[in-house]
């Protein structure tokens, strides 16, 4: 498992910037983070931007929701509906793909997101 | 402290049935029965099985060890003698004194013998009682005529005995003109006599017995028209009468004609005295059957738990077999015109009759009677006792499906979950579908764990099909549940939040679901929520598909196509030229449709809300081309330019096209109207088209391209415009509510039980009756119609939401790439 040993906290957007129960995507240099306000859980997630799959710039437009009876919590590609885990980054749908995810803290209004340093 | 005593007096079925529901819900009471007969209760209803070959311990209800296990004590062969009300005692005939908090009479019925000259002799039999039973047989061996008093049910019961027992020739004599006078009509009655006539049974209607004849024992029956009819033994079953006598004697109040009065609570004159089963008599009624007898332990017991519960009459339908013969009579069997309408159908070859009444306006069964052929009975009962609405064809229900018609009626798994499947156990269908889908998937462990169908087993073969149609529906369950967040198909998501008026997606799912939703039942509910309230959908932007949320289509690379609504194709040179210029400033790849508009691909998210400022400003809506909704209504030129053309179907399309825009439906909807039979608009290739004809139009529907092509298929011919948008605004309404999510008309169709009879019925002659709530479900929907991207461009709050970077607004997607072809762009890949 990767370990992040220096972890540098980004002021990424304001936590009304993105929908409840949906994700938006921030610019973080040459990165694309996609940012889930999944508020019917009051927990943050954020992970790639990039779909695995088809290689697409979308998944921050993809709708969220939660799978089993661990209510994992996933999203879910809009491309061709392929979910992953907020949690893990892990591909649901039964295919060798990972997602990166990464730590989100709220605080004052403002989405902090934990970044390599 | 001591318990309160409940004393029971009699131990037969109902008796036992009190004991049996009393102590599966407390165990605060000390019971102690009393039983006039030396065997613990038996089966009563299956009697007959007795000479059969069915031993006395096989119709036991129990074993004695239940109850000692129970702590029930049981006197059994001491009858109760005596009952001191003051004293709250009572005494037995044994000798026994004991003291009682509550009584509880189930002291049942005799059977009735009229005061007849002979009816003392030997040879004359009542048939009540194993002990009856016992006596008869022994009788029979050298009996060679036998004959039976009364064509009752319960005398055709005692005709089979002695057929059984080997009797070489019956006779069944009735007093009234018609055989079982309580539950059948003449001609019912004059085909079972037929079928009963070639089993050897010989009936006597219109017999007045006057006395008995024979030295000892029985020679011959004497009737008043001077006839006789010579016989070695009788069975009397000419009725039953209450065992009221114990009551009397404690002066208890009774009716003139016989029965312990009880109130709903199954009280009698006594507060602490209840009387339940045979020798109840409730409003007047003796209930000669042991559902409702149950039905009556069960509410003393209730009473005795401190629950409401009253008794309020009983439903008297019963099924038999007569001698292999099925006789059923349910609901109201002998209202008539003009009261009702009375379908009757008879076949003398075969023996079956079967007369079903129905409702005045066709809608509902009230009763009826089946003879010869009674599988449908457990159906049509259910069907009365719910309230079903029958299906176009009511005939069927007697008859089976013609051909062509390809309706089944109404089958089992229509029925609602707490239609009451056995009515002796009160086990509703929920309760043995819920036990079949826990794994309990046999008849003995439905039996077991239900208790269905462990009394008159009448209901058995209705449990079997339940079992069967659940176990079937299993792997279509999966299916037609939404997802793993809401246990309910579309159509009754969609009831349920119209009626509890939800409108927003997370109220949906805090009421009927679980979890936090997902990418299925988002956008089915989404669509739902539209279906019915028509709210401006980005608003709830979150539960919609990519393409609903961002009011465009999401295409390769992640920029997004648009299609302004071209109402039937026709449009004028100053928008095209508008599209030209629009496409030209945002560099934008255009294309014709195959629905007769304009797609402009490539568009940026963010320049999304710019291009839509512009083309509203032009006149231009949204086509909701991203949306499970209305596409295009594709159109020929028709009459006004073609010299083939009978009507003007562009301006129809129009009409059509700006009726429904905007409507949203569980898939999307794409219309044709084609001005002659040259079908220039392929419009039977859509969900709806329209073909001028000389008189009108053709309604098709159901039809479409992809990957599985369908015609349609034609609803309705030569009608007038106004008629054609009457049915069109039923037939979707009818399709939005009713559909599985991401269903086509076709697939809709395809699914549905009847197929396109059906939906004519439904459509053309409102046979469900809900013709005017469709439309006018329609009409709000198109009163409450907005263009989604005017919405949009009209407010900031919205238009913030179409950027890529939320934290860098006006950037693009720098991974989006272009390349040129034919002089356009094209999505680098």
């Amino acid at each position: 498992m990767e370990t992040l040993v220096d972890l540098k906290w980004i002021m990424a957007c304001y936590s009304d910037d993105i929908p409840e129960n949906g994700g938006a995507c921030i610019k973080h240099g040459d990165e694309q983070i996609a940012i889930y306000n999944f508020s019917r859980r009051g927990e943050w997630f954020a992970t790639q931007n990039l779909c695995p799959h088809k290689q697409q710039m979308v998944l921050s437009r993809g709708m969220i929701g939660s799978t089993g009876h661990a209510c994992e919590p996933k999203v879910a590609c809009p491309f061709h509906k392929k979910t992953f885990s907020l949690l893990t980054g892990e591909c649901l749908s039964g295919e060798d793909f990972r997602i990166k995810t990464y730590p989100v803290k709220v605080h004052d209004g403002r989405v902090y997101i934990g970044v390599a340093a | 402290m001591s318990k309160p005593t409940i004393i029971v007096v009699g131990n037969g079925m109902v008796g036992y049935k009190f004991c049996e529901k009393l102590v599966a819900r407390s165990s605060d009471y000390e019971i102690i029965v009393f039983g006039e007969e030396p065997r613990r209760a038996y089966d009563r209803v299956h009697l007959s099985e007795y000479f059969a070959g069915k031993s006395a311990e096989g119709l036991s209800l129990s074993t004695g060890a239940w109850y000692s296990d129970n702590r029930i004590k049981l006197y059994l062969d001491d009858p109760i003698q005596e009952i001191n009300r003051t004293a709250k005692t009572i005494h037995s005939l044994k000798g026994l004194s004991l003291k009682y908090d509550y009584l509880v009479l189930a002291t049942g019925s005799s059977a009735f013998v009229p005061d007849l000259p002979g009816v003392e002799k030997e040879g004359v039999f009542v048939y009540r009682t194993l002990e009856d039973l016992d006596l008869i047989r022994a009788y029979a061996v050298n009996a060679k005529r036998g004959a039976v008093m009364g064509g009752g049910l319960l005398g055709l019961e005692a005709a089979k005995a002695l057929i059984d027992l080997g009797i070489g020739e019956t006779h069944v004599v009735e007093f009234a003109p018609r055989l079982m006078p309580r539950q059948i009509d003449s001609a019912g009655s004059l085909m079972l006599q037929s079928k009963l006539k070639q089993l050897g049974l010989n009936v006597h209607l219109n017999k007045t017995t006057t006395h008995i004849a024979g030295e000892h024992k029985i020679e011959a029956l004497k009737f008043n028209d001077d006839t006789d009819l010579p016989v070695d033994m009788l069975i009397i079953s000419a009725g039953i009468r209450p065992r009221d006598e114990l009551a009397k004697l404690a002066g208890l109040q009774t009716g003139t004609r016989g029965g312990i009065i009880v109130n709903e609570k199954m009280q009698t004159s006594d507060a602490s005295i209840f009387a339940i089963g045979e020798c109840a008599l409730y409003e007047n009624v003796i209930y000669g059957l042991v559902a409702p007898g149950y039905e009556m332990a069960d509410v003393v017991v209730s009473q005795l738990m401190g629950t409401e519960k009253s008794f309020h009459g009983f439903d008297m339908s019963t099924k038999l077999k007569l001698i292999g013969i099925d006789v059923a009579s349910f609901g109201d069997a002998f209202i008539t015109e003009p009261d009702c309408r009375t379908i009757i159908f008879e076949d003398t070859h075969k023996g079956v009759y079967k007369r079903i009444n129905i409702s005045n306006d066709g809608k509902y069964l009230l009763g009826g009677i089946l003879i010869g052929e009674a599988e449908a009975y457990n159906m049509l009962l259910q069907t009365v006792n719910n309230k079903l609405v029958l299906p176009p064809n009511p005939g069927d229900l007697v008859l089976g499906p013609r051909v062509e018609s390809g309706s089944e009626g109404v089958g089992v798994l229509s029925l609602p979950d707490d239609a009451l499947i056995c009515s002796c156990e009160a086990v509703t269908k929920l309760a043995i579908c819920s036990a079949v889908e826990d794994g309990c998937d046999t008849i003995d462990g439905i039996k077991k764990c239900t208790r269905a169908g462990t009394g008159c087993g009448g209901c058995l073969p209705l449990v079997k099909d339940l079992i069967a149609g659940t176990m079937k529906a299993n792997g279509r369950y999966i299916k037609n549940v939404i997802c793993e967040h809401f246990d309910y198909s579309r159509q009754e998501l969609y009831d349920l939040v119209k009626i509890n008026q939800l409108k927003s997606y997370d109220l949906v799912l805090d009421h009927f679901g679980k979890g936090d939703g997902c990418e299925v039942c988002k956008p089915a509910v989404a669509s739902i929520l539209s279906s019915l309230w028509n709210d401006v959908i980005v608003k709830q932007d979150t539960i919609q598909d990519s393409n609903d949320r961002f009011l465009a289509n999401i295409q390769k690379g992640g920029t997004y196509s648009v299609v302004p609504r071209v109402p039937g194709g026709e449009i004028t040179a100053d928008k095209l030229i508008v599209l030209g210029q629009i496409a030209k400033k945002y560099g934008l790849y255009s294309k014709i449709t195959g629905g007769q508009r304009i797609d402009l691909f490539g568009a940026h998210l963010n320049d999304l809300p710019l291009i839509w400022e512009e083309l509203v400003d032009a006149g231009f809506e949204s086509g909701h081309a991203y949306g499970k909704a209305l596409r295009t209504v594709k159109s020929c030129v028709g009459s006004t330019w073609c010299r083939f053309g009978l009507h003007d179907s562009v301006s129809f399309a129009i009409e059509i096209e700006e009726r429904y825009k905007g409507i949203r439906a569980p898939h999307k909807i794409k219309g044709g109207v084609s001005g002659c039979i040259r079908e220039c608009a392929e419009a039977q290739s859509k969900d709806f088209g329209v073909i001028a004809t000389e008189k009108g139009w053709n309604l098709y529907v159901c039809g479409n391209g992809g990957s599985k092509p369908q015609h349609a298929q034609l609803l309705a011919g030569d009608i007038s415009k106004e008629t054609l948008v009457r049915y069109l605004d039923r037939f979707l309404m009818f399709y939005i509510k009713t559909a599985d999510p991401l269903a086509r008309t076709a697939t809709w169709l395809n699914k549905m039980d009847g197929g396109l009879s059906y939906l004519k019925n439904v459509v053309v002659n409102d046979s469900l009756g809900i013709g005017a709530q469709l439309e006018e479900e329609m009409q709000s929907l198109v009163n409450s119609y907005h263009c989604e991207w005017t919405e949009v461009v009209n407010s900031p709050e919205l238009r913030k939401r179409f950027a890529h970077f939320i934290n860098a607004p006006q950037e693009k997607d720098p991974t989006v790439k272009f390349e040129p072809m034919r002089e356009q762009l094209k999505a680098k890949w």
